[in-house]
């Protein structure tokens, strides 16, 4: 990895000469790479500006005035935390277990826990809605146990990059002949160890919550991103105000779990939480107003 | 949970135990999840094949609902959603392969690189309501980009072009699926070894030699792969084309969603079912596909 070893140590240097030819290849960067990337950097500014521009500064303030507003905002905060709560109650001891005692089990785990995202969630919807008893219809009890079924992969994938970057064996053999019960083990040993992971399948979690389009519309609840497009039908700017509001509130979610994921890099040099397995797909995003 | 923390099964006290038993023992642990897993996903997956072949009237075994949903309207919508799919994957496949080149030059720990990795990442996470937002303020009838182009003097509107047709819905799309394709297609371009160009340099390849008989090669069951995600992404999307076009582009994930709103002619209650069916049996094939790609791709990369 000579040029890139080159490179790198060039880049730490300032702007001193390239180590190599082929880092100089790489440092020399012609005109279509930049026309690419302003080209790009166009595509994905301009409608930006022109949502603030189409907002205004005046409908920020009155998107928290609006009829339903806090309903539905109370609603989707509410249901993201009985999400994540059960999804964590359900997914960390189940992941812990796998890794510990089934290990062979982790990739036929890992596909399972993939089929959430595979599906499409207005199939799942159409699938929930014919088995869910005719109590639990139309509720938000329903959407937040669907909710865990979509959470399912990114709690899995996190907990597992997690737990992966642990020597857990050893941790547990050492809580068990200091005496330490299994409870005392997970709760005084894995789980402290398992921050990060814990924190990102967290805020995956309350993402996707705070921005699941498709299957509250079609479970007819009213939460916030369902509510902003309600609204749409009433005022312009002020439903532009709350959608740069909620984008805003994922890039901040993102942020944070990169900054936290690559902290944590840094210092054990293993278990980083990257953007890739940050990212899903259209199907379930954790993305404020996703479909 | 657990039923105890002993790390060896073997070593606790129920050594005298049959090794059936024993096993079902050690997989009571996983029993929470399993229960849920099938209540929550595995039970809808059979209602939905179960429905897709059932009369909804007399309830009896019937094929007129997959007979129904893959012709006339069905049939046109799941062609549409193809286009629309293969437009919005294969385009953004190439612009985010360029750009993910472009990011994959730019010196390490560079501002630009860095800048460019976080935004794809918030970029990709877009999507839905808010996205449809963002575009009908932009290019909307009376959007600020729309303006600005009357005042050029081009019309989009009067240009054949459309925010709230399939057009306009790819043109969406793009948001979100060039920063995908970046996101997944970078691990390829870092695990491209200078190595390999250094050996194909001193063996006298030029830039287009490397790139046909070594880069290219190595990275094309990753592109390939990475097409394939995102046309599952844009297959499976709802919520945007939902809220660009209040549901009147006949995508079958739109159709699936009107059936769920009620709005069903007599007797054909089931027929969503069957077009879910037909969605998910698509997905499939992808994911096979898919996962014979990374396969491939895996070679090559670690």
């Amino acid at each position: 990895m000579a040029a890139v070893t080159g490179e790198r140590l060039a880049g730490e240097a300032g702007s001193a000469g390239p180590a190599t030819a082929a880092a100089a290849g790489r440092r020399s960067f012609p005109v279509w790479r930049w026309a690419i990337l302003v080209l790009a950097g166009v595509y994905f500014l301009i409608p930006l500006y022109a949502a603030l521009r189409f907002a205004g500064i005046a409908s920020f303030g009155q998107v928290v005035k609006q009829t339903g507003f806090s309903d539905a905002l109370t609603l989707s905060l509410r249901l993201a935390v009985v999400t994540t709560v059960l999804t964590l109650v359900l997914m960390v001891p189940t992941t812990i277990y796998v890794h510990l005692r089934l290990p062979r089990l982790r990739r036929l785990m890992e596909s399972i826990t993939i089929l959430p995202i595979v599906i499409p969630p207005v199939v799942l919807i159409v699938g929930v809605l014919q088995v869910a008893p005719s109590y639990l219809k139309g509720t938000p009890y329903l959407l937040g146990l669907i909710y865990v079924v979509l959470a399912m992969p990114f709690a899995y994938r996190s907990l597992d990059a997690g737990l992966r970057a642990l020597d857990l064996r050893t941790l547990v053999d050492a809580a068990n002949s200091l005496g330490a019960g299994w409870r005392a083990t997970l709760w005084r040993v894995i789980v402290p160890n398992l921050r990060t992971a814990l924190l990102s399948a967290t805020v995956l979690t309350v993402a996707l919550v705070l921005g699941e389009f498709t299957i509250a519309s079609l479970d007819l609840y009213q939460t916030f991103p369902v509510w902003i497009v309600a609204f749409d039908q009433t005022s312009g700017p002020v439903s532009t105000a709350a959608s740069l509001l909620a984008l805003f509130v994922t890039w901040v979610f993102l942020m944070l779990i990169v900054t936290v994921g690559s902290r944590r890099a840094r210092r054990t040099g293993a278990g980083q939480v990257d953007l890739i397995s940050v990212t899903r797909r259209d199907t379930s995003g954790p993305r404020i107003g996703e479909s | 949970m657990a039923p105890g923390s002993a790390p060896d099964p073997g070593a606790t006290g129920r050594r005298g135990w049959p090794a059936a038993l024993r096993q079902a023992a050690t997989l009571a642990g996983i029993l929470p999840f399993t229960i849920y897993v099938l209540l929550g996903l595995g039970a809808p997956a059979v209602a939905i094949a179960y429905g897709a072949f059932q009369d909804p009237t007399t309830g009896r075994f019937t094929l007129s609902n997959i007979d129904t949903a893959t012709h006339g309207i069905y049939l046109h919508g799941f062609l549409i959603t193809m286009e629309l799919s293969v437009i919005t994957s294969v385009v953004p496949g190439v612009f985010g392969f360029l750009i993910g080149y472009a990011i994959y030059t730019a010196r390490h720990g560079s501002v630009l690189r860095r800048v460019a990795i976080t935004a794809s990442g918030v970029f990709a996470n877009f999507g839905g309501v808010p996205l449809a937002f963002l575009f009908i303020a932009t290019l909307g009838t009376t959007g600020i980009a729309t303006r600005w182009l009357t005042d050029i003097g081009f019309n989009p509107y009067s240009n054949g072009f459309n925010l709230y047709d399939l057009g306009g819905v790819a043109l969406v799309y793009l948001y979100f699926q060039i920063p995908l394709m970046v996101l997944v297609i970078l691990p390829a371009f870092e695990g491209l070894r200078p190595a390999w160009r250094e050996a194909a340099a001193n063996m006298g390849a030029r830039t287009w030699h490397y790139w046909r008989f070594v880069g290219g090669p190595v990275l094309l069951p990753s592109f390939l792969g990475c097409v394939l995600l995102l046309f599952g992404s844009a297959f499976s999307a709802y919520a945007t084309a939902e809220a660009l076009t209040s549901g009147t582009i006949p995508l079958t994930a739109i159709q699936i969603g009107s059936f769920l709103n009620g709005n069903v002619l007599a007797g054909q209650q089931n027929v969503g079912k069957a077009l879910g069916l037909g969605m998910v049996l698509i997905i499939a094939v992808l994911m096979v596909l898919y996962t014979f790609l990374q396969r491939r791709a895996a070679r090559w990369l670690r």
